[in-house]
């Protein structure tokens, strides 16, 4: 009985250590960033393309832009080709293959971001540039790296979801006469929407958080994307640029962005966790 | 006009299967050409010497003793604390809004860009703690970034667990702790070992915050105060400045390769213990 | 079980903590820190390794980051010397103490198949900031002027603004880039581009400009008629740390000077 509260003591120490840690980063960065957000004023730091640290000017919009851009254009392509690969390996294809395919793309998943850059601006980009015009570093060419970095993750937790739908639900529907494409798009893809989500969710927060690979093909041009073909600065490469040689107002700016990416994340986690409990209360309240 | 569904369908699996090659084949092509490429400048002395001449020649010694040291340092750190903080948020404490919170606030860090820790342990660990660019700033920061991801995988791995397990356990008789290490763990091991050697992957792969807090010194890291550079960074770094593109891409190699032998070692780690565990008691 | 887990938990918990107990001192460390240019890296680290056999025990370690990263990590405290390469402005020369280890010239650079020869330093001004749109307006070939720079921290941008931007600013339109290896290759891959890299790394699939009516070679350079010249900086703070000291004295020796020159660089004198 002591021996378990001595125990219990322990780990409890060791559990406020850990927690105070990540607590203590939490408020490190807030408290780096959020002075300068409140001394420039919300608008122009987020709305001011006018990045110039020399000057003082710390407009961040050009980013937030790109970031987002680049964002979507890895989901739209990440979210394609992983549900599409996800049916296809938990539905269509057949087990033995299904059983070699998932552990190797989940081992792809740890190929490193600077080999997928690097990949891209020996191939991809130069394709881009002399097929679809620009110079290449795009927002097209980072959406398709980033797209191809996120697919292991969203493709292994869609394939984890779409299993754990109960069997039932696709025979049922096959038996009621649905074409195989119906039962997915009409029945499996609602059944996993939890799951799906979360994937979806993952990879986003994977994609807004890449650096090395959107510096590498991005460009990191300061003026706004206007066109697919258009150079981008994303807010991660935005501070890993700058982040060895800045100080003072400069490096709270950094802190700053850093605050938008917090934020944003915090954004996508409560979004998931709504989704989930909703699909909870939703099959539960049967 | 309305297409027949028969018509719909086959249409829409032959996509779905034309999309799974693409996907499949994009992900193979990527690995064979980093190999295909830096495979044939692999040598055992291009994995035992160091690097000269800025790594135009040499091999990359330094480079895999600095990404082993920092890494597993970093794991060596954040897995036990990682695992305590789990064990302690379902076992010993009541489900309420403080373990609510806290599993957000997890999750939020497990998700936030590793850019971002790379600032706090800039700031943090090499200026103001005083530790300098160095083997150890390098291993804390990685240490807290994949904390978050150890204690959710762990979390999720416990929770899994069936309250059966735990009931039958205290039936028999057991403290909590015993119920703890012999019945919970045990089970949940299978789970908590893959999020600690994925954590470990993730700990190799990294670059931008490394090179913040480690440095990029081309040494031998002799000491935890010695800067260094792993891996990564040392083929971004060979590869950007156009220094040597075959050694930068025989590193690659020898990154990707590892790389695929740790998860490979994880999955294979996963399934004998989940053809073991099923059967414990 | 409980004994050893506990020990586990224990250790764990004081490798965790026993770095937070160490606060080291850097005049301790045997490593020389020279942190800094990125250009001015491959030479550092070429003399840091003869220095190290010629002085053995001694260590000296060369990382990049980049000009004003290196008055950043002297000023930290992270690095005995920063190496800039570009002259300080006076706010810094108040703090640092600069040590001339070389010269080296800038080279603007274009695609090999730019018909352009040369340029004035106002068209090169109007191209890279953004105002010359296309190489037709200075006698070249009908193709977008695409602008690559280096990023803020860029030792070589601020020289190369401080010289030939005057009062412009650089495109925002401009690809920035972190090293000038990869300047090089975008430059060599893009029929419109240009761009600024050290003189001492161009190479001949790359085009240096002529500026001013002056081509840029180390001689001319050294007899001051290519104006696009700057120093390469070995900066300390304070008071000179002894190892640091002999490092630098190193570096200026005849023998170094030599291995410098044939590199690329131009000597100190």
């Amino acid at each position: 009985m002591r021996q378990d509260k001595i125990i219990s003591a322990i780990l409890m120490a060791i559990a406020f250590t850990a927690i105070l840690g990540l607590a203590v980063i939490t408020i490190f960065i807030f408290k780096e960033g959020v002075p300068i957000i409140l001394r420039l004023g919300g608008r122009e730091f987020f709305f001011s393309s006018d990045w110039d640290p020399k000057a003082g000017h710390f407009g961040i919009r050009s980013m937030i832009i790109g970031s987002m851009m680049v964002t979507c254009g890895a989901m739209v392509i990440g979210i394609s080709f992983s549900l599409g690969l996800a049916i296809v390996l938990t539905q269509f294809s057949p087990p033995g293959l299904t059983r070699v395919l998932k552990p190797v793309i989940e081992l792809l998943a740890g190929i490193p971001s600077v080999v997928y850059g690097f990949v891209g601006v020996v191939t991809l980009v130069p394709l881009i540039q002399n097929h679809l015009g620009g110079p290449g570093l795009s927002v097209l060419a980072a959406s398709i790296v980033l797209g191809i970095m996120v697919l292991p993750t969203v493709t292994s937790i869609s394939v984890d979801a779409l299993n754990a739908v109960p069997r039932p639900f696709w025979e049922g529907s096959i038996a009621l006469g649905a074409t195989r494409w119906q039962t997915v798009h009409m029945v499996m893809f609602k059944a996993a929407r939890s799951g799906i989500v979360s994937a979806i969710i993952l990879g986003m927060g994977r994609a807004v958080g890449e650096t090395m690979a959107v510096i590498m093909v991005g460009g990191n041009t300061l003026a706004v994307p206007k066109s697919l073909l258009d150079p981008v600065r994303t807010l991660t490469a935005n501070i890993a640029l700058e982040m060895g040689y800045a100080s003072g107002d400069h490096r709270q700016a950094l802190f700053a962005t850093g605050v938008t990416l917090f934020a944003f994340i915090m954004i996508l986690n409560m979004i998931a966790l709504t989704v989930s409990r909703r699909q909870a209360r939703g099959t539960g309240a049967r | 006009m309305r297409l027949a569904p028969v018509a719909v369908e086959r249409v829409a699996v032959t996509a779905l299967w034309i999309m799974a090659a693409i996907t499949v084949g994009l992900l193979f092509f990527i690995i064979a050409f980093i190999l295909a490429r830096g495979l044939p400048h692999i040598s055992w002395e291009f994995l035992t010497e160091s690097p000269a001449k800025m790594g135009r020649e040499g091999g990359i010694s330094p480079m895999i003793v600095a990404s082993g040291l920092v890494a597993s340092l970093a794991v060596l750190i954040a897995a036990p604390i990682g695992v305590a903080t789990a064990v302690y948020l379902t076992e010993y404490t009541r489900e309420g809004r403080a373990t609510t919170t806290i599993r957000f606030g997890a999750d939020c860090l497990a998700g936030i860009p590793s850019i971002i820790y790379g600032l706090f342990g800039f700031v943090f660990f090499a200026i103001t703690l005083g530790l300098g660019l160095s083997v150890i700033s390098g291993a804390l920061t990685l240490a807290l970034m994949v904390l978050p991801t150890i204690i959710r995988t762990s979390e999720e791995a416990i929770r899994a667990v069936p309250y059966a397990y735990r009931e039958v356990s205290y039936g028999l008789g057991s403290t909590r702790w015993q119920m703890v290490t012999r019945v919970v763990l045990r089970s949940a091991l299978p789970g908590i070992v893959t999020g600690i050697v994925l954590s470990l992957a993730r700990a190799i792969e990294e670059t931008a915050a490394v090179l913040l807090t480690a440095g990029s010194a081309l040494r031998m890291p002799y000491s935890l105060f010695d800067s260094c550079r792993t891996l990564p960074l040392h083929f971004y770094l060979l590869a950007r400045e156009g220094i040597s593109m075959e050694k930068a891409y025989a590193t690659a190699a020898v990154l990707v390769i590892a790389i695929l032998a740790i998860n490979f070692f994880a999955y294979w780690l996963m399934h004998r213990f989940i053809g073991k565990g099923g059967r414990h008691a | 079980m409980l004994k050893k887990t506990s020990c586990f938990l224990v250790l764990a918990g004081a490798v965790a903590l026993a770095p937070f107990s160490v606060r080291c001192g850097r005049d301790s460390r045997r490593t020389v820190n020279v942190v800094g240019s990125t250009s001015i890296q491959p030479f550092a680290e070429l003399l840091a390794q003869e220095y190290e056999k010629k002085n053995p025990g001694q260590k000296v370690d060369v990382q990049g980051g980049g000009s004003t990263a290196g008055l950043q990590a002297v000023h930290n405290g992270l690095a005995q010397i920063g190496m800039c390469s570009r002259a300080l402005s006076p706010e810094e020369a108040k703090e640092f103490t600069p040590v001339t280890i070389a010269r080296d010239g800038l080279a603007v650079v274009v695609n090999p198949a730019n018909p352009v020869g040369g340029l004035t330093v106002e068209q090169i001004r109007g191209l890279f900031s953004g105002q010359t749109k296309n190489w037709t307006d200075v006698g070249g070939k009908d193709e977008p002027v695409r602008v690559i720079t280096r990023e803020e921290g860029s030792g070589t941008r601020d020289c190369f603004v401080h010289l030939a931007m005057g009062k412009e600013k650089i495109s925002q339109e401009a690809l920035v880039q972190e090293s000038s290896g990869a300047v090089k290759e975008l430059v060599k891959g893009n029929p419109g581009a240009i761009g600024y890299i050290s003189l001492g790394l161009v190479s001949k699939e790359l085009k240096a400009l002529v500026v001013d009516g002056a081509v840029p070679t180390a001689e001319n350079v050294l007899a001051g008629k290519y104006k696009l010249a700057r120093p390469l900086l070995f900066v300390t703070r304070g008071s000179p740390n002894p190892k640091a000291q002999k490092f630098i004295d190193f570096v200026s020796l005849p023998e170094s000077q030599k291995t410098l020159e044939a590199e690329g660089l131009i000597r100190a004198q």
